[in-house]
């Protein structure tokens, strides 16, 4: 089913959520809201389940016009970060209750109600858990608990708020694949909200970043990780390197220091160079663009991150750069580097 | 040697003292005083007792005390909760007054009550007028005894309901909305039971203080024998008459009814508990 989200705005006082939001998603998709918090895509998930309402806008799903209807009427599956199970039923009683205050006229019998819970019990590998209370369950158990709620009355779309926020690493590792076979397994069209880009990266199909109530940038994972549209897109999606330049005229200068690299078609003026962690070749003292000094090494795993304080910046300007194991760095060498990769946005960007 | 003297030290000093004191002062306040009302009772013969507890006016005090108290305690429940409701959920004007208000019964002494209402519901009191016109007398009748127990209960179910509505996270009403619930059904099936062990302590409470409820009733009630007496007064009346046994044999009886009924509810409220922990 499809949802589309046209020139939606909500303001809470005089703060802006969304401000002028248009989205699209398509049948089928698995779609990632990734922004910082206050980015308003939390709020943009809740108007298009019918928890929130807004100011102005349309909210379309599978063509038709959903803010005609309350949340109860809009068929969509909701799972919330703090789960919101009904702690006074059993497991099973919560999987069914969105089949028991259907109206009665489509109400399943109550033997078609045991059946499809259960189904729903085994699709999310928990049908050993139906006779326990909330309080009983872990927390990975209790949000798979919520999604199965949640699918119980063959939502049209599924909707996650910060599914896996309240969980520890691990499960949310593991929940995160598990999310994805499972997606791939039922189809529904699915609307995740993150602030964690390395699960919107490893779950979505397309990633939609926000900041500040706007969409920053939409695309697949690698598109926002490798061409991002905006200065803000590159800064909170991976680790980045960020330097004060000045273009003129095809040239960068990095504190009056002319560098060795092209000015990739960003306009003159006060600009701002994106480097990724990994994108800094490394080279002995006089090559390069850059030059600096290193001052601390750590390694772990296939990396070792060494933080080097660049020459010329009175030692103040100190980055830190992710370099393969093979070309041992020692504290006190003087090393040159030169970006493989990078962007220029403009300063006020 | 070592290990002994580390597991002894608890991370939670002062077991004895504390323990000790509670004990000492639950015996000295409560269970002292209880003991010395079976020690009286025990003065009577088992059949003196029976004659006593079978005495139609003894009997019918005792229905009135527990059945009024009862019914009560129930409309203090539907009533007390929509209150909860009103105050925890919507802003409106005066709001922090109507709260102050709820507290009123607890503070006023009962007999002040009892004039007030009194006065009000007399024949020519600002409700009594009204009601008597359509043929309903309150004031020194049953259903005054009903009037001044609910007004003495409120804020019993109010104030127990309260700080647990307050904590109940609004997502869990969200979520059976988006389940495809009417209001009808969350209210219901989610809230309801949701608040269920604080509603049957609230419960209690009103019920217990309605049965102990003295001296808001006297005033209104009227006291006719067999009709209008509760059992508070009745002990009164036996101790005025140095009937001192039967006073304590009617006390062990009403003591032992509200244990009983106190015991039910905490049953109930455990089962309701063990369902939905804090």
């Amino acid at each position: 089913m499809t949802i589309e989200v046209r020139n939606i705005v909500k303001k809470f006082g005089a703060f802006a959520a969304l401000d002028h939001v248009d989205l699209k998603v398509g049948k089928g998709e698995l779609l990632a809201l990734l922004g910082p918090s206050g980015s308003g895509k939390t709020t943009l998930l809740r108007i298009i389940a019918g928890l929130d309402w807004p100011d102005a806008g349309e909210v379309w799903i599978d063509g038709e016009n959903a803010l005609g209807h309350g949340a109860s009427e809009r068929h969509v599956g909701f799972v919330f970060q703090h789960y919101a199970l009904f702690r006074h039923m059993t497991v099973f009683e919560n999987v069914a209750f969105g089949l028991r205050v259907q109206p009665r006229a489509i109400r399943k019998d109550e033997a078609a109600i045991r059946a499809r819970v259960k189904e729903l019990l085994d699709l999310v590998q928990l049908d050993w858990l139906a006779n326990r209370y909330p309080s009983q369950l872990s927390g990975g158990q209790r949000q798979r608990i919520a999604l199965a709620r949640a699918l119980a009355i063959e939502p049209r779309i599924l909707l996650l708020d910060e599914p896996f926020g309240a969980l520890d690493a691990k499960v949310r590792k593991e929940l995160r694949q598990w999310l994805r076979s499972l997606h791939s397994e039922i189809h529904v069209t699915s609307i995740f909200v993150t602030h964690d880009q390395e699960e919107a990266l490893e779950v979505a199909n397309r990633v939609v970043v926000m900041d500040k109530g706007r969409i920053e940038q939409i695309g697949t994972p690698g598109e926002v990780y490798d061409h991002p549209a905006s200065a803000f897109v590159h800064g909170f999606i991976g680790e980045s390197i960020v330097l004060p330049v000045e273009v003129s005229g095809g040239s960068v200068r990095l504190g009056g220091r002319p560098l060795n690299i092209g000015s990739d078609g960003a306009a003159s003026g006060a600009s701002r160079l994106f480097i990724r962690r990994h994108d800094m070749a490394i080279g002995p003292a006089g090559t390069g663009s850059l030059e600096g000094a290193v001052r601390r090494v750590r390694s772990f795993g296939p990396i070792q991150r060494a933080e080097v304080a660049l020459t010329g910046g009175e030692g103040k300007t100190v980055i830190e750069i992710d370099a393969p194991r093979d070309r041992e760095l020692q504290p006190g060498e003087i090393i040159g580097l030169q970006p493989r990769r990078y962007r220029i946005f403009a300063a006020q960007d | 040697m070592v290990s002994t003297a580390v597991a002894r030290r608890s991370s939670l000093p002062g077991f004895g003292l504390t323990m000790g004191l509670t004990l000492t002062w639950l015996s000295v306040i409560i269970l002292i005083p209880l003991a010395g009302l079976f020690l009286k009772t025990l003065e009577l013969s088992p059949e003196q007792f029976w004659n006593i507890l079978t005495n139609p006016r003894t009997l019918n005090a005792l229905k009135i005390s527990f059945g009024l108290s009862f019914a009560a305690a129930c409309v203090n429940l539907v009533m007390g909760t929509i209150v909860v409701w009103a105050l925890v959920r919507y802003r409106f004007p005066g709001r922090r007054l109507f709260d102050a208000v709820v507290d009123i019964p607890f503070a006023l002494p009962t007999a002040v009550a009892g004039v007030a209402l009194t006065q009000l519901f007399a024949q020519k009191g600002w409700l009594g007028a009204p009601l008597a016109e359509l043929g309903i007398k309150v004031a020194f009748t049953p259903i005054g005894i009903f009037v001044a127990m609910v007004f003495i209960g409120i804020p019993f179910v109010v104030r127990t309901v309260q700080p647990v509505l307050i904590d109940l996270d609004p997502e869990i009403e969200e979520a059976a909305a988006s389940l495809g619930a009417r209001r009808w059904h969350t209210v219901f099936r989610v809230i309801l039971p949701s608040l269920a062990p604080a509603l049957l302590t609230g419960f209690a409470l009103a019920f217990a203080r309605a049965v102990g409820e003295y001296g808001s009733v006297i005033f209104i009630a009227g006291n006719l024998p067999n009709v209008s007496e509760i059992a508070p007064l009745l002990i009164v009346i036996r101790l005025s008459e140095f009937r001192y046994a039967d006073a304590t044999a009617i006390a062990v009886i009403m003591l032992l009814a509200s244990f009983l009924i106190i015991l039910v509810v905490n049953r109930l409220q455990r089962w309701a508990q063990v369902r939905i922990p804090a």
